[in-house]
């Protein structure tokens, strides 16, 4: 292995400038698949008929479709009826579809674990259907799906490497490149590039674990966790919180 | 659509098919006995062991898929190990689907309540003996839902050995596709060779989360 080879100043370079692509195709796919996947997550809740059911029967084929097919198709099958797209805009176009679809299925039972008393409570008090959407059950439901679409978005982003069979110049593609140079900088390259994607994944997991455990204590302290001490606590120090 | 795509070369999609569906079932048999073992290391009271199964899961689950298999396929024969797609692609496959199973299984043990443990401990099993015994039994059956779901990943995930030259639908396709130069019909093809797989499986795992869901 050398290291000195595979770790010259051009090669990182040459890496990094694919991890900083990588970061930009996953960026572009996370902001498009978060909002399709949110559209269609309320319409899959809000039970329209005909329209809910035909969405619910797109989602399910994508996901249950490899992504690298759906890259794949994006890109060399779909020009064959005029839709002609660059290699980033038919991955972001294939990733958005794939996790929108995921997304979409995250935010739907995200709003079904929304407590029905809370919805018949703001719907009999006057509130229109769309307005208890908006003020009750979304920003409730939303914060609950904070964990699973954070793992979404970790997985999003190990995705983007499918896009090398588009040759879409991000970090794997590179790093193929560099290893390209012979057999001794094959581990370091690999190494690099794992590194590189370990850091910001390990980080987003990170993150959403923190929030995951003050969730819990936020819902430990509302569903009343800490009850038994209250009962033994003077009532003026358990109203504090 | 052309259907004379699928009929003309069906013998290429059933083996691309046969291939998929035995680097899946591999993937699966294999992932699960490693999953397990580092699950136990997850949660062994040896520090050493615990360290090494958090490094594992940590690492693993957080690199792409592709880039696992690539450590078979490109870093292997670089130090003079052969292997080829097939094996490669299956064996990254496995260790990547290991850590998530290593997690869900994880997640399942610690659901199993400590005092278990400890009264299995304290009536004369030794710590291996508790958990082939008294706690195991009881996670597999909270764990089996996510495993399902892991299996469905898993299946969809083989797609990458066609990157690798794996023998699998996406080799075949490619075969399929360099003759016919109709990609469409070819993939959509695919696509449903795929769909055969993953719809039952997806099926499954809702019927198990929801019986989980009404016992638990």
């Amino acid at each position: 292995m050398d290291f000195s080879q595979a770790y010259s100043v051009h090669n990182v370079q040459f890496v990094i400038e694919g991890f900083l692509y990588t970061l930009l195709l996953a960026a572009v796919a996370i902001v498009f698949s978060f909002i399709l996947g949110v559209a269609l997550g309320v319409v899959r809740y809000s039970h329209i008929p005909i329209v809910s059911p035909v969405i619910g029967l797109i989602v399910e084929t994508l996901r249950n479709l490899p992504l690298l097919l759906l890259i794949f198709f994006t890109y060399f099958a779909l020009p064959q009826v005029g839709l002609k797209m660059s290699p980033f805009w038919a991955a972001v176009t294939a990733l958005t579809l794939f996790e929108a679809a995921m997304i979409c299925e995250i935010v739907r039972s995200g709003l079904a674990s929304v407590n029905k008393g809370i919805v018949e409570a703001s719907q009999s008090s006057g509130m229109t259907r769309i307005q208890t959407l908006r003020c009750v059950t979304l920003p409730i439901g939303l914060r609950r799906m904070v964990p699973p679409l954070v793992s979404q978005f970790i997985s999003l982003l190990k995705d983007t490497s499918l896009a090398v069979i588009i040759a879409l110049p991000e970090l794997m593609h590179n790093a193929q490149i560099v290893m390209g140079q012979g057999n001794s900088v094959v581990f370091p390259t690999l190494f690099l590039a794992a590194l590189l994607y370990f850091i910001v994944n390990y980080s987003l997991s990170r993150f959403s674990r923190r929030l995951e455990s003050q969730e819990g204590k936020h819902r430990g302290v509302s569903r009343g966790r800490n009850t038994p001490k209250a009962r033994i606590t003077p009532p003026s120090t358990s109203v504090k919180s | 659509m052309d259907f004379s795509v699928l009929t003309q070369h069906w013998a290429d999609y059933l083996e691309g098919f046969l291939y998929t569906i035995f680097a899946s079932l591999l993937g699966l048999v294999g992932s699960f006995i490693l999953g397990t073992l580092i699950a136990v290391f997850r949660i062994s009271p040896v520090k050493v062991l615990r360290g090494v199964g958090t490094a594992y899961v940590e690492f693993f689950r957080n690199i792409p898929l592709l880039l696992v298999v690539f450590i078979f396929y490109l870093g292997l024969p670089s130090v003079g190990i052969q292997l080829n797609g097939f094996q490669a692609g299956t064996l990254g496959l496995t260790i990547y689907t290991s850590s998530f199973i290593a997690e869900a299984i994880r997640a399942g043990i610690q659901s199993v309540s400590t005092g278990q443990l400890e009264a299995a401990i304290s009536s004369g099993l030794t710590y291996a003996q508790a958990m082939r015994f008294i706690i195991l039994p009881q996670a597999i059956k909270i764990v089996i839902p996510p495993i399902s779901n892991q299996f469905l990943n898993l299946v969809k995930n083989s797609s990458i050995l066609g990157m690798v030259a794996g023998m699998d639908l996406m080799y075949f396709a490619d075969q399929v596709n360099l003759e016919t130069y109709n990609t469409m019909d070819t993939y959509i093809f695919v696509g449903m060779f795929y769909l055969i797989l993953t719809f039952p499986l997806a099926y499954a795992t809702r019927v198990l989360e929801r019986r989980m869901a009404r016992v638990g």
